[in-house]
């Protein structure tokens, strides 16, 4: 009986002691990014925690959605992680609302975010005056790549600069018996593929109407119905094998030079990258059309769930000043293909897709923010619904305008 | 009445072993359906919470296109899976029944299919049904350019390749079924049959079917059953597309539940989903106990 209470007290005191040692600013962070070039970029995040005298305990879940519930549930059920990512949207938002979170001010304060972000992301992660996220990234879903062999093959000599100027060149593909667009005919990529045409056809004010006042007038214009038409001509350029492919195999189709155009995130530069080829090289990127075009920002952020004990507060305090800082910043996004979250860093080490964002950027004008960002989840997700039913029924333009009319409203 | 105290009091170690799974079928199974119900008349979205809205998801749910899709895309789905997997897995039990050869070897295989992950042999069913290359493209190939197999990218056609592929997978398992009912028949009948010379074809129809009705049944519900749960195929092979040619509830469900954030609206559909599991089930066991206590009498 002696020996067991005195295990006992040796296990006790021995975890009591392991924990307090290591409690210094341990930092548990959830987060999603598995694949080789994810884990590569949140390893850059690790180092400088660790370096900034952290220790971080990496909890990867695979998988966006899985990632973020089992964050959720955990922290429902009090045992949560120090940090978790989410995107840059309203999917945090009624963890705000419940107070959940911790905020970071005192970071944000220090660091001047006020001034240093954009103000899209200011908008989604700042709500009553506080701080409740700190974002890491900013993504681009809106980009346009082309593959250089297939435009020469199709005698395409120049980036298309308007709209029009792409349908030719997609047309000359076409006639070259190539695939002109990629795409992956799966319901998120087809909404994205809208959400580019929407921005860069409909234009910024048009998109903000539509998204964040959810004006169903807005939705009844021409110009909103130019958007649908011009949207629905795409769907001539697409191979029969669209629907269900994953966006890694059409980004495929364009490395190996059987397809021309694919509008995706700027996460399809990581597929580039590993079949080593070159931006402005091999192939080509523009985000939008002309020097005033959109650009449309996205991203991930890390949330601090809430907790009143002082030492998971200073790892908190700690992973956002690191998150945030330059030399981070872009070691991070330049293995992640995203851009930093500040326009004042050293973009030399970039390549010419990402200069051309943090260019974008730097001109307030031109950011925008994607739709995420504007509209709940579920409105997100019914919008979708009807985007995929237009795209590949044989539905008219004013059946989707009233479909996506009926959606916003809910 | 004292006979069954005797053997209450008999069993006592039975009913204590069994104690812990009472509490779990009690507490998990029922208190989360309590649980989910409960929710659907809420506004929950990302957290549950206690508010009370009455129907309203369910007025939610029943005017959304999309579940009005997966409703109907459930009838299809059923009506076909059900009724050719019975078909199919009728017509091999009897061919094995024929006491060929290696019929061990043509078991594994009708069976195999069943024991494989959906989510892998889904997603060869997809490239398979892909018309740039699988079987369309292949068949061109080789030089019949005219020929088009492209169901599963045309949004009327889509649904049945699902059947097409889950009638693959599930066949196996009613032919096992079948064929355990079809060993049990007596080797008598069959030999007074041949006496009075009737046609093989009828006596199958006649007197082994309506024998083997309990193996049918049970067919029947295990096949209903997956209908009602149908995702992973969907999922695999079409992830619902395309556009939303190939919902189903399940998948209308998990969506809502984590990536659209909706759990109130989930919950509502998962509750007319239960029902509907109910709708299947409560018949089979009330038949099954009425069979139950005609044999006891």
């Amino acid at each position: 009986m002696v020996s067991i209470k005195k295990i006992a007290a040796v296990v006790f005191f021995g975890c009591a002691a392991m924990s307090a040692q290591a409690a210094g600013t341990k930092a548990e962070v959830i987060h999603w990014w598995t694949s080789g070039g994810e884990s590569a970029a949140i390893k850059e995040l690790a180092n400088a925690y660790n370096a900034a005298g952290g220790e971080w305990v990496d909890s990867a879940v695979a998988g966006g959605e899985q990632a973020r519930s089992t964050a959720i549930n955990r922290m429902v059920g009090n045992n949560a992680p120090t940090a978790a990512q989410f995107n840059t949207s309203k999917q945090f938002f009624d963890l705000i609302e419940g107070d959940m979170l911790n905020n970071v001010d005192d970071v944000a304060a220090k660091g001047n975010w006020d001034t240093v972000l954009p103000t899209p992301i200011i908008n989604t992660i700042k709500y009553k005056g506080h701080y409740f996220a700190v974002p890491v990234n900013i993504h681009n879903p809106a980009w346009i790549w082309y593959s250089k062999a297939a435009f020469a093959k199709a005698g395409v000599t120049s980036e298309p600069k308007t709209m029009d100027e792409l349908f030719a060149a997609l047309d000359k593909v076409k006639a070259a018996g190539l695939v002109p667009l990629a795409l992956g005919g799966q319901a998120w990529q087809e909404k994205m593929m809208f959400d580019a045409i929407f921005a860069y056809v409909g234009g910024a004010d048009l998109f903000l109407k539509v998204y964040r006042d959810r004006d169903v007038n807005a939705i009844n214009t021409p110009e909103f119905k130019k958007v649908l038409t011009t949207f629905k001509r795409l769907h001539d350029y697409v191979d029969a094998g669209s629907p269900g492919r994953d966006w890694n195999v059409a980004t495929g189709m364009l490395i190996s030079g059987k397809a021309g155009v694919q509008i995706m995130g700027d996460w399809a530069k990581g597929e580039f990258l590993a079949a080593n080829q070159t931006a402005g090289k091999e192939f080509g990127c523009f985000a939008g059309f002309g020097p005033k075009a959109p650009y449309v920002v996205a991203g991930d952020v890390f949330i601090m769930p809430k907790s009143s004990n002082p030492e998971v507060i200073k790892a908190q305090q700690l992973l956002a000043t690191v998150m945030v800082a330059p030399a981070t910043q872009v070691a991070f996004n330049n293995k992640k293909g995203s851009i930093p979250i500040r326009t004042d860093v050293d973009a030399s080490k970039m390549d010419i897709c990402a200069q051309q964002g943090i260019a974008a950027m730097k001109d307030k004008s031109r950011q925008l923010p994607t739709s995420t960002m504007l509209v709940p989840t579920d409105v997100e997700g019914a919008m979708q619904d009807v985007v995929t039913n237009f795209w590949n029924k044989g539905q008219s333009v004013e059946e989707a305008a009233k479909a996506l009319a009926a959606a916003l409203k809910k | 009445m004292r006979a069954k105290n005797r053997s209450l009091r008999r069993n006592w170690g039975t009913y204590l072993a069994l104690v812990p799974m009472i509490i779990t079928v009690f507490c998990v199974y029922l208190g989360s359906v309590l649980w989910s119900f409960r929710v659907s008349l809420s506004s929950s979205r990302t957290f549950p919470s206690g508010d009370f809205v009455g129907a309203a998801q369910y007025v939610k749910l029943f005017a959304n296109d999309r579940w009005q899709v997966s409703m109907q895309n459930l009838a299809i789905f059923g009506v076909l899976f059900i009724s050719i997997c019975l078909v199919l897995g009728f017509l091999l039990a009897v061919f094995l029944d024929q006491r060929i050869r290696c019929e061990g070897i043509f078991r594994t295989i009708f069976l195999y299919p069943y024991a494989m992950s959906f989510v892998a042999t889904g997603l060869v069913w997809q490239w398979m049904l892909n018309p740039a290359l699988g079987i369309q493209q292949t068949i061109r190939v080789l030089g019949f350019t005219g020929f088009t197999f492209d169901w599963i990218v045309t949004q009327d056609m889509a649904i049945y390749t699902v059947v097409l592929a889950s009638v693959w997978q599930a066949s196996g398992l009613a032919m096992a079924l079948i064929l355990a009912g079809l060993r049990g028949i007596d080797e008598e009948i069959w030999k007074a049959t041949r006496i009075d010379g009737i046609p093989r074809w009828r006596v199958y129809l006649s007197i082994v079917i309506p024998m083997i009705g309990p193996s049918i049944a049970t067919v029947c519900v295990l096949l209903s059953v997956s209908v009602v749960k149908v995702y992973d195929a969907v999922v695999s092979m079409t992830q619902g597309g395309p556009g939303t040619a190939t919902e189903v509830p399940a998948k209308f469900i998990m969506d809502y539940l984590f990536g659209r954030a909706n759990i109130g609206l989930a919950s509502a559909g998962s509750t007319v989903l239960l029902l509907l599991v109910l709708a299947f089930l409560l018949p089979w066991i009330f038949l099954r106990q009425k069979a139950v206590r005609k044999e006891s009498k």
